[in-house]
């Protein structure tokens, strides 16, 4: 679930603006140190740590979208690929400089540790709470793109975007909103994840196979797509653990193979 | 970026200027003995960076699983010695080479149907399977320990390879340089033309009858082959292949190293490789909490403002500093 | 006479889209046939099809007598099918030799060879620069296409897709974006195309329609409305209807 809330955001940069955009989880990373530090070492309330995660990430990345990311939006796919690995690189090496290489330890309050009592079994409260508070997001989310004049502004602006500009849409400043939803999700992400997802400098490499898989997967410009994707992810990657644990990996890796050739927009990909 | 250099208006002699790599890498050998194990690695590179600049560069696929290729010769080259007892350096090199070019024909015929970031996650897939073979397998790849014991027969039954590189040197540099020969032909031939064809319309490669799918294979197979040797010396001369011949990070930072020597442009895989592992062996010992940050900022530099790498810019300076000349031979 | 291309009952539709229903068309050799009809009728969809950059939803499609509905786009090339795009697509960095004699090269089964370089290919080079000249463009055989004003790169369009020694050729839109003193330029080059090649072109500029084709067809909402010779077109209440229609909404 974790993985599907930074996964979305990255849909939503990716797929929505259509920015290969393969330093998403630097912002998931950012997030986590975010949360990690407000919790720990500033001792603040575990929501107002959550809210900063998610807008300290967002206004770091409406920065670099000005800076940097808004000059290569009609640049080729290979410019934006390397021009993010670039971004990978430069954040791993800040995340070391000041965090040094362990993950921050997570203190998470009372209320969210032990094990809440549901349907005859016990499950850890928090991971409760991540399904929850995941599936509120999920809703509005959905909501926001499908149902607003916002979503619709940012898909005409995809589509067409000289034709929205001369409409009236601000498209530059609609695109830097946009990317900085997508970013303050991963930030979102990366903090909720903190605790079960160690957050440490190599986190945007380790975790980037599987975020871009989650959205290739989905298909790019739909929340729905990577949703499902991520469940079926993270159930099979579940179950291939326990049953067979030699060839778990593999299984993902073929599976996402499969499905690409199958469907080469991904399950629900809506773009060509 | 005007002018073509290769293609119909190509034309196709060597320039004398082409020889200066190699006049400088002899030089190396003779002035530099103390450095010949990072000259080693660097000829090794560039080798591969050439691979790689032949599928991105000139036909324009983009790859994020090069190394897969890379990582299959170096396994192959060292299991051969390490279980099966082979030493003979060429068996090694040709069998390297077929496993990769196998490989190549049979993931490209599967891939490279696809695009972009479909592309993209596909060759990132693979990769990342061969990299949980080889760390599942231990009883063949030595898992995450890497897998030791490799052997190399002296070469042709007479020149051993010593402790300072000297021997390693020279063979990877004749690679090399047949390798070069190899590609240069290829680039210039209507084979490579058709390939900056396919760089940059598909659509009309299509249009004119051309068998788009079966090139992109053809060129995928070279490219792979090559690919795989250079996986294969890097075995030979360290005797030793450990799991990182098959990471994402290889592969980005090879993608880095071309970047920034020229991408599509047959030196810039050779610039590329010597201003970075030379960069590397100097800075990433002094500063190593400042390397990654520095290659990150240089790639994002190269991205945004010099999309020709080094080559590019040499190519703009050279221009501004003799604007008539220029002017005249681009009127004619 | 046996028609050198003819499709029946060509039908496409994109999910509940319908952009071609039941076209029947035949086109013979030494045709000079216009398919016009107001934007979004299909033509462009029409045309890629023809060529097997898309697959039809049904219908077949025969080139001569040979039935190539599932062939593909680079045998039906080798068959004799050529095409302009309506929107520019050549290689713009490169050299106008180079874009027009990468089709030639493919023609003459050259463009696989990895030794002898291209440069020395001096039989393709040769005959693109024939080419060349006979359009006009020997000047510019060096210049890459992009530096090129826009008229002269419709020229190379057709130029590449000449190259291919068609016997059928499909032109998308060849003036479109052309001042209209090249666009006379444009005509001249088609008027003193081999009269043996049977050709179709789609073309908004009614005056370059009229004076080019020797028969009609028009296109309304992926149907066939009616098809003749120019004079029948230019009286025919329908067609009237449909462009005048067109032209309130605008």
């Amino acid at each position: 679930m974790i993985l599907y809330v930074i996964s979305v955001g990255l849909s939503v940069t990716m797929g929505l603006m259509g920015f290969i955009n393969l330093a998403h989880g630097v912002f998931a990373m950012a997030g986590g140190y975010v949360f990690a530090t407000a919790l720990g070492r500033l001792g603040l309330p575990f929501p107002l740590a959550l809210l900063l995660a998610f807008f300290i990430t967002g206004l770091l990345s409406v920065v670099l979208e000005r800076l940097l990311y808004s000059r290569l939006y009609n640049a080729g796919e290979l410019a934006q690929v390397l021009f993010t690995i670039g971004l990978i690189f430069m954040a791993v090496a800040v995340a070391r400089a000041i965090y040094g290489t362990l993950a921050p330890p997570v203190f998470l309050p009372e209320y969210l540790k032990g094990q809440v009592h549901v349907l005859g079994r016990d499950f850890p409260t928090y991971r409760v709470f991540l399904i929850l508070f995941s599936a509120v997001i999920i809703a509005s989310l959905w909501f926001g793109v499908e149902r607003t004049s916002w979503g619709a502004m940012v898909r005409a602006a995809v589509d067409h975007r000289a034709m929205a500009q001369s409409v009236g849409i601000n498209t530059r400043r609609l695109f830097t909103l946009t990317f900085a939803l997508g970013s303050g999700l991963a930030g979102l992400g990366g903090g909720l994840g903190a605790d079960i997802i160690a957050v440490q400098p190599s986190y945007p490499f380790e975790h980037l196979v599987f975020f871009l898989i989650v959205v290739a997967l989905g298909g790019l410009g739909s929340l729905r797509g990577p949703f499902i994707a991520a469940l079926l992810l993270g159930i099979a990657d579940t179950a291939c653990k326990y049953w067979i644990p030699e060839f778990g990996a593999f299984l993902i890796y073929a599976a996402t193979i499969g499905v690409l050739l199958w469907r080469p927009m991904g399950l629900f990909g809506t773009r060509v | 970026m005007s002018a073509n250099l290769t293609g119909y208006t190509g034309d196709p002699r060597i320039r004398w200027t082409e020889w200066l790599p190699w006049i400088v890498a002899g030089a190396a050998f003779f002035l530099l003995p103390e450095y010949l194990a990072l000259g080693v690695r660097i000829l090794i590179f560039i080798l591969f960076a050439l691979s790689l600049d032949l599928i991105l560069g000139y036909a324009g696929i983009i790859t994020l699983g090069h190394s897969a290729f890379f990582g299959l010769g170096a396994y192959v080259a060292g299991c051969l010695s390490a279980k099966a007892g082979v030493s003979d350096p060429f068996v090694q090199l040709a069998a390297a080479a077929g496993a990769a070019g196998l490989l190549g024909v049979l993931t490209g015929a599967v891939i490279l149907r696809t695009r972009a970031l479909t592309l993209l996650m596909l060759t990132l897939a693979i990769t990342s399977i061969l990299l949980e073979i080889a760390n599942k397998w231990t009883s063949m790849t030595g898992g995450a320990d890497g897998l030791s014991g490799v052997t190399v027969a002296p070469i042709l039954g007479a020149f051993k390879f010593d402790l300072f590189g000297r021997v390693a040197f020279i063979y990877c540099l004749v690679a090399l340089f047949l390798a070069w020969l190899l590609v240069r032909r290829l680039i210039y031939s209507p084979f490579g033309a058709m390939l900056t064809g396919m760089r940059e319309n598909t659509m009309r490669m299509h249009a004119v009858g051309a068998p788009v799918y079966l090139r992109l294979i053809a060129v995928y197979t070279i490219s792979a082959v090559m690919a795989g040797v250079a996986g294969a010396l890097l075995t030979q001369t360290n005797q030793f292949v450990g799991l990182n011949v098959l990471g994402f990070d290889l592969s980005g930072e090879l993608l880095v190293m071309l970047i920034l020597g020229g991408v599509g442009r047959l030196y810039g895989a050779f610039i590329g490789p010597v201003v970075y592992l030379i960069a590397q062996d100097y800075l990433a010992k002094q500063f190593p909490e400042y390397w990654y940050f520095g290659i990150g900022f240089i790639l994002v530099l190269v991205v945004l403002f010099a999309p020709g790498g080094i080559l590019g810019l040499a190519d703009k300076w050279l221009r501004f500093s003799k604007p008539r000349s220029s002017a005249r031979a681009s009127a004619r | 006479m046996a028609a050198v291309l003819e499709t029946q009952k060509l039908c496409k539709s994109f999910g509940a889209l319908t952009v071609a229903q039941n076209i029947d068309f035949r086109l013979h050799a030494g045709d000079r046939h216009a398919l016009i009809g107001p934007n979004g009728a299909g033509k462009t969809t029409f045309v890629n099809m023809l060529m097997g950059a898309l697959a039809p939803s049904s219908g077949r499609i025969y080139l001569g007598s040979e039935d190539v509905t599932r062939v593909r786009q680079a045998q039906r090339v080798k068959r004799g099918l050529g095409r302009t795009f309506q929107i520019n697509a050549l290689f713009k960095h490169l050299p106008v030799l180079d874009n027009v004699a990468l089709g030639i090269a493919e023609r003459r089964g050259d463009a696989s060879h990895v030794w002898k370089p291209a440069f020395l290919h001096k039989h393709i080079i040769g005959e693109t620069a024939e080419l060349l000249s006979t359009l006009g463009l020997a000047d510019d055989a060096r210049i890459p296409v992009k530096d090129l004003p826009y008229g002269k790169q419709r020229l190379v369009e057709i130029a590449i897709a000449l190259g291919l020694s068609p016997k059928v050729l499909l032109l998308d839109e060849p003036a479109a974006g052309v001042p209209s003193m090249e666009s006379e330029r444009i005509l001249q080059v088609l008027d003193r195309l081999p009269a043996e090649i049977a050709i179709l072109i789609i073309e908004h500029d009614m005056d370059l329609v009229f004076r080019f084709a020797r028969r009609i067809t028009v296109l309304v909402q992926g149907e066939v409305l009616t098809e003749g010779a120019p004079s029948e077109i230019a009286h025919d209440r329908r067609v009237h209807q449909v462009y005048l229609g067109e032209q309130h909404h605008a």
